[in-house]
């Protein structure tokens, strides 16, 4: 289980989420924001600090959402799990609807 | 070709505030920062050890950041070495170019009313401390042989507490509850919790996944008093209305429980505790009944003049931390915390504050990362001209001559070691050592 950022953070990468992650696992993607479900540890500082609610626990993602999940999960097909977004920086790749 | 400083920082307390600050300082380049972490414990980690309940592993695998952060060469730790009782104030000021405080607030906010101090009237600080083998708190002995709690608060440790005490014996066995706690429980005849509010839910400072969690404990009937609290209006241009939207939804689930629960939960709103009731022991508590009204721009909890009294064999209070002075630091009473500008304190020499010491005992782990990095910001800042911080072996020849018992980072590997060993063999993530006695033994492996 874990948070996933969906499509209201496209073109907006607000990243007052990263601000509260304590573990780091939002990555910053080329369009929007990426959650790493292995990383991530269910703590839901994320979800209300995002500004465009675009943030979901998993269980939460209505069915057209799902998509997104998918998108968070597949973003980490060519990185794997770095550790802490703060040590890749910004990535310039998207994967999902924001591809 | 001149040579690049390498500044020097002492951080006293090892938790989260202190280790998001650490890390901003070491990944800093120009200026390069050394740090030197301080904790009165032998262990580190602060309330991520010692506070965060212990069936939420995921939270306290958070520890991972600040074990890599401690493995940074410019990092060394000092352990079981209390400011004010084994080192002055002073001394870090002389050895250090900045001194950062991120001690916490390991104190209690108290009710103060009648019956208070009563065995059975304990502080959630304290007893959460307990269950989590904090050392000051393993002989607090709390009488579970009642068969209701009371615990007063609205907030994530009001719910840990009521988790904790209703939680089957065997999802318990397979954390690090510390084994004085497991015992306890197993023992315990407790089967209903009461948590009681002030105010209403909309009030409540419950984070979402905590109430929703309840629903997955086997066994667990959770119920809500008054469920026509739930049906309040959220403002929704409010700050954090988005929580407190996804708290009444998540409330509403379990409308007023059902009356064959073997384990009880009950929410508990309106409610003020006026006095605690019993002659040697709790046996009840007395509860003002409450309204809501707007004042000066704030919900606030009036009393209609009306009570209740609720029997009951156990009250934990959880209104709050509360920050303890530092010897020889600045310190605002009202507030309990360390008074600051952006994290610099003021009246302060080279000193800074990050943490709970400096905003005061709200928000979760991750807000401290912002906190943190808005103090350490302010250091750098200041960091310039020839470094005016002693060499690295000054600070450790004192210690050596006046902590003969201090903990460095390999020792306190060695306790780490020695408690995920013992859990491993018990199906456990660890099994806690409880005093300071057996972690120095541990550390001397």
């Amino acid at each position: 289980m874990a948070y996933v950022v969906t499509g209201a953070c496209i073109g907006v990468l607000d990243r007052a989420c990263v601000k509260v992650c304590p573990v780091d696992c939002i990555y910053e993607g080329g369009k929007m924001m990426y959650i790493n479900a292995d990383e991530c540890v269910d703590c839901g500082a994320c979800e209300p600090a995002c500004p465009t609610e675009a943030i979901f626990y998993e269980d939460d993602l209505a069915e057209d959402m799902l998509v997104f999940r998918d998108a968070n999960i597949a973003f980490f097909d060519a990185i794997g799990s770095p550790g802490g977004a703060k040590k890749v920086g910004k990535l310039d790749h998207d994967a999902g609807p924001a591809a | 070709m001149t040579m690049k400083e390498t500044y020097r920082v002492a951080i006293v307390g090892a938790g989260p505030a202190g280790y998001y600050a650490a890390q901003h300082l070491l990944a800093s380049e120009d200026p390069t920062v050394a740090v030197d972490m301080f904790d009165r414990l032998p262990t580190p980690w602060g309330l991520v050890r010692a506070g965060v309940a212990p069936d939420h592993p995921k939270i306290k695998s958070v520890s991972g950041q600040f074990a890599e952060i401690a493995g940074h060469s410019r990092y060394r730790f000092f352990g079981n070495i209390e400011l004010g009782r084994d080192i002055a104030r002073d001394d870090l000021v002389r050895h250090y170019d900045a001194v950062l405080y991120s001690v916490g607030a390991s104190d209690e906010r108290k009710l103060g009313i009648p019956g208070e101090d009563l065995p059975g009237s304990l502080a959630a600080s304290d007893f959460v401390a307990w269950y989590n083998g904090h050392p000051d708190h393993a002989e607090l002995a709390p009488d579970l042989s009642g068969r209701h709690a009371t615990v007063i608060g609205n907030g994530n440790v009001a719910i840990d507490v009521a988790r904790m005490l209703l939680l089957p014996q065997e999802a318990l066995a397979a954390t690090d509850t510390a084994d004085h706690a497991i015992a306890a429980f197993k023992a315990s005849n407790i089967r209903e919790v009461t948590i009681v509010g002030r105010r209403g839910p909309v009030e409540a400072a419950f984070t979402t996944p905590e109430i929703r969690e309840l629903s997955a404990i086997e066994g667990l009937d959770v119920g809500i008093e008054d469920p026509s609290l739930l049906e309040q209006e959220v403002d929704p241009t409010g700050p954090d209305h988005k929580r407190v939207q996804r708290n009444l939804a998540a409330l509403v689930k379990y409308g007023s429980g059902s009356d064959d629960g073997e384990r009880r939960l009950r929410f508990l709103f309106l409610r003020s505790p006026v006095e605690i009731l019993g002659t040697d022991r709790v046996d009840g508590i007395v509860l003002a009944i409450n309204k809501l009204e707007e004042r000066d721009g704030r919900v606030q909890a009036v009393p209609t003049g009306e009570h209740e009294t609720l029997a009951t064999d156990l009250v934990v209070r959880a209104v709050g931390y509360r920050g303890k002075p530092l010897p020889g630091v600045p310190f605002d009473a009202k507030t309990a915390t360390i008074p600051h500008v952006a994290g610099r304190v003021v009246g302060g020499e080279r000193e800074f504050v990050a943490g709970w010491i400096k905003r005061g005992p709200s928000g979760v782990i991750g807000t401290n990362r912002g906190d943190a990095e808005e103090s350490a910001e302010q250091i750098l800042q200041g960091l310039n001209g020839p470094s005016s911080a002693s060499a690295p072996d000054a600070i450790t020849s004192l210690i050596d001559s006046t902590c003969p018992d201090a903990i460095c980072h390999e020792e306190w590997l060695a306790i780490d070691r020695s408690e995920t060993a013992a859990g491993e063999a018990a199906g456990r993530p660890r099994v806690k050592l409880v005093t300071i006695e057996a972690m120095l033994a541990a550390a001397r492996q």
